[in-house]
C-alpha cells in the first residue's frame, strides 16, 4: 500500500503580527512550520503504517529549496521517502497550476492513497486536495477527521460537516484531506533525526515532469487567478483614551465598530 | 470587442440539504443582484443553479429571492451530496450555459465541489471570499471583471483576486457576509430543467452513516469578536452576553471572574487560560494584569472600558474609555442594535 502525503511549508501564522504603525505584516523572524492540517495527514499515514507493515509512505512537497529541512523532519517522524518538487519555473502557481504539478509528480511516484491537509494556514484555500484528485480522475473525501479502516480496495473515513458527521466508504485510489484536530502528531527523538540523514530528501524538478506537463500549464503562466492587490486591515495607529459621559461613550464605540465593519446584520 | 462574448450573467449555486436551500445561496443571489445593477448596460441576469432530487418546487422560491432564471437538475443520484455527481452535473451546466461568473457558498460542500469543477474546466477559483465588486474600468470594454477579496494569513492580510483570462470567473463566498434581500413573491422568472448525461452512475463514495455532531462548548479561540469580562463587570454579565450576541461574538473572562464562579474555565483568557487573537476584543472592567494581557494582546483591535483612568489595560488598548461598565454596556447594546437596524 503506497500512501503519498502532500505537505506544505508555511510561516507560523500565529506568530505573524501586523505592525500597528505601518499596517504591514511583520514576517521577520517568523518560524516556518509544516502546515498543521498536513502534519495531521502525515500522522494519520504513520498510524496506518503502525498497523500494517506493507504501508510505504512518500511525503511530497512543492516549494522553495528551504522546504528540504521540513521534509527531512517528516523522514525523522517515520516517512519512508520524501520528495521536494522545486523549480523556479513552478513558482507563482495558484491552486490550479499547483494541482497540475502535484498530479504529474504523483503519476511519476505512484500511489494507492493520497493524503493532503485540508488547507494551508497561509493561503487558506482548501483547493489543492480536491483539484489534485480531479487531475488524477480519482474520488476525494475532504474534511476527514478519522480514517477508520483501510483495505487495498477502499477506505472508510469520517468526514466532519458543519452540523453532522458522515461515515463514508471511498474506493481507492482516492484523495483524503485531513483536519488538524484529528490526531496528536508524534514526537521525533534525537536518534530518529540523526538516522533520517541516511535517507536524504529526493529533489524533483520540472525536467522530471516535462514529458507529461506542458510549460504553459505550470507556474504563474499556468495560473488563471491573479493577485490584483493586497492590503492589511486598518489598525489604529496608537492608543487613545476618552473620558466621556456614558451615552457618548456608547455612541463612539458603536460608531467605531460600524466604521470598521465589525457590526454586521 | 469583448474578450469573452459567449459568456454572460452571474450564476449562483443554491446549495440544499434534504430539499431545503441553505441561506448562503440566497445571500449570494442578493449580492449578485446588486452587482448586476452596477452594470445596467450589460443586461446581465442572475441565474440560480439548483441540484437535487424532487427540488422542482423550490425553483419559485429561488426566483422570489432574486434570481431571473433557475436551472434545475432533478435526479435521484443528486438526493444526497456527492462530489462525483454534483461535479458532473455542474460542469455540464457550465459548458452548456456559459456563465461569465459562478459563485458558490464557502461551506464544507461548496469547498468540496467548486475546486473540483474549476479544475475540470481549468477556470480560476478564488476561495472563501468576503467581498465582490465589478471592475467598473473594464465595463466599457464589455467585460464584467470580478474583483474578489479574501483574507489570508489567518486574516492578517487581504488579497483581491481577478481571473482575467478564463471563464467562468469562479469564487466561493463565506456565508453571512452578505445580507439576504427580502423575499418578493411577485417576481417571475424562467425555469429551465437540465438533464445531464451521466458518465457513470456507479458511486465512488458511499454514505454508510450520518450522525449529528455532539454539541461542544464554544471555542473562544475561533471567535472573531470577543467581549471580555473582568472583575469590574461581574454585575453586567447578562448585558455583556447580549452585547457579544449582537456582534456575533463570544464572551470570555479573566481568571478572577472564573475563580469567582461567574464564568466557566474554558472561556478563561490569559497565561493559565487560552490565548486569543480576534479581530475585536472589548475588555469590560478588566484592569489589564499582565497574565490576562498575555492571552489577548495580539487581538487586532482592543477597546477597553474601565472606571479607573490609571488601569493598565488602557496602555495596550487601541481605544480606551473611562467609564462604568454597568452604565455603558446597556447603552452600547442599544447603539449596536440601532446601527444594525440602520
Amino acid at each position: 500500500m503506497k500512501i503519498a502525503v502532500l505537505v506544505k511549508q508555511v510561516p507560523d501564522s500565529t506568530e505573524i503580527t501586523v505592525d500597528k504603525n505601518t499596517g504591514t505584516l511583520v514576517r521577520d523572524g517568523v518560524p516556518s512550520i509544516i502546515n498543521p492540517d498536513d502534519l495531521a495527514g502525515l500522522e494519520a499515514a504513520l498510524a496506518l503504517k503502525d498497523k500494517d507493515d506493507s504501508v510505504e509512505i512518500t511525503v511530497i512537497s512543492m516549494g522553495p529549496p528551504q522546504a528540504k529541512g521540513m521534509l527531512q523532519e517528516t523522514i525523522a517522524r517515520g516517512a519512508d521517502h520524501a520528495v521536494l518538487l522545486t523549480d523556479r519555473r513552478l513558482g507563482g502557481a495558484d491552486t490550479c497550476a499547483t494541482s497540475r504539478t502535484l498530479a504529474a509528480a504523483l503519476d511519476k511516484i505512484g500511489y494507492d492513497l493520497i493524503i493532503a491537509g485540508r488547507q494551508a494556514i497561509d493561503g487558506d484555500t482548501a483547493q489543492v486536495g480536491p483539484q489534485t484528485a480531479e487531475r488524477l480522475n480519482i474520488p476525494q473525501v475532504t474534511y476527514v477527521d478519522e480514517i477508520i479502516e483501510l483495505t487495498p480496495e477502499y477506505a472508510v473515513v469520517r468526514k466532519a460537516l458543519e452540523d453532522e458527521e458522515q461515515i463514508l466508504k471511498v474506493k481507492l485510489p482516492a484523495v483524503l484531506t485531513t483536519l488538524s484536530g484529528m490526531n496528536k502528531p508524534r514526537y521525533m527523538n534525537c536518534m530518529d533525526i540523526v538516522d533520517s540523514f541516511n535517507n536524504p530528501v529526493q529533489i524533483m524538478t520540472y525536467d522530471d515532469l516535462v514529458d507529461i506537463l506542458p510549460q504553459n500549464e505550470i507556474g504563474l503562466a499556468g495560473s488563471p487567478t491573479k493577485v490584483h492587490r493586497t492590503f492589511t486591515k486598518d489598525v489604529s495607529a496608537a492608543t487613545e483614551t476618552f473620558d466621556l459621559p456614558a451615552q457618548e461613550t456608547a455612541e463612539l464605540i458603536a460608531k467605531t465598530l460600524k466604521d470598521k465593519q465589525l457590526i454586521t446584520k | 470587442m469583448a474578450k469573452f462574448p459567449d459568456y454572460k450573467d452571474i450564476y449562483v449555486f443554491v446549495e440544499q440539504k434534504n430539499g431545503e436551500p441553505a441561506e448562503v445561496g440566497y445571500e449570494l443571489i442578493s449580492e449578485a443582484r446588486k452587482l448586476v445593477s452596477t452594470i445596467p448596460n450589460m443586461d446581465y441576469k442572475v441565474v440560480g443553479v439548483l441540484l437535487g432530487d424532487n427540488v422542482k418546487d423550490k425553483a419559485e422560491e429561488v426566483i422570489a429571492h432574486g434570481a431571473d432564471k433557475v436551472i434545475i437538475v432533478d435526479d435521484p443520484l443528486l438526493k444526497d451530496y456527492s462530489t462525483q455527481f454534483y461535479a458532473d452535473a455542474l460542469t455540464q451546466i457550465i459548458k452548456e450555459f456559459k456563465p461569465d461568473s459562478f459563485l458558490t457558498g464557502a461551506t464544507v460542500l461548496g469547498r468540496d465541489l467548486a475546486p473540483r469543477v474549476a479544475a475540470r474546466i481549468n477556470a480560476g477559483l478564488t476561495a472563501d471570499a468576503t467581498k465582490i465588486d465589478i471592475d467598473q474600468d473594464k465595463v466599457a470594454d464589455g467585460e464584467a471583471l470580478l474583483l474578489v477579496t479574501r483574507p489570508t494569513f489567518g486574516g492578517n492580510l487581504f488579497g483581491t483576486i481577478v481571473c482575467p483570462d478564463t471563464r467562468p470567473q469562479m469564487a466561493t463566498i463565506r456565508p453571512k457576509v452578505f445580507d439576504m434581500a427580502p423575499i418578493d413573491e411577485t417576481r417571475t422568472g424562467e425555469i429551465i430543467e437540465f438533464k445531464p448525461e451521466w458518465e457513470s452512475t456507479t458511486p465512488q463514495v458511499e454514505i454508510m452513516e450520518t450522525v449529528a455532531k455532539a454539541l461542544e462548548g464554544v471555542d473562544i479561540t475561533k471567535a472573531n469578536i470577543l467581549v471580555g469580562v473582568g472583575r469590574g463587570a461581574e454585575h453586567s454579565i447578562e448585558t455583556i452576553k447580549e452585547c457579544a450576541k449582537e456582534l456575533g461574538g463570544e464572551v470570555c473572562a479573566t481568571r478572577a471572574v472564573v475563580e469567582d464562579g461567574f464564568m466557566d474555565k474554558d472561556v478563561q483568557v490569559g497565561q493559565t487560560g487560552k490565548t486569543v487573537r480576534p479581530s475585536l476584543y472589548i475588555a469590560c472592567g478588566i484592569s489589564g494584569a499582565v497574565q490576562h494581557v498575555a492571552g489577548m494582546e495580539k487581538s487586532d483591535m482592543i477597546i477597553a472600558i474601565n472606571r479607573d483612568p490609571e488601569a493598565e489595560i488602557f496602555k495596550i488598548a487601541n481605544m480606551g474609555f473611562v467609564g462604568n461598565v454597568d452604565e455603558v454596556l446597556p447603552l452600547l447594546v442599544e447603539e449596536i442594535k440601532k446601527a444594525k437596524a440602520a
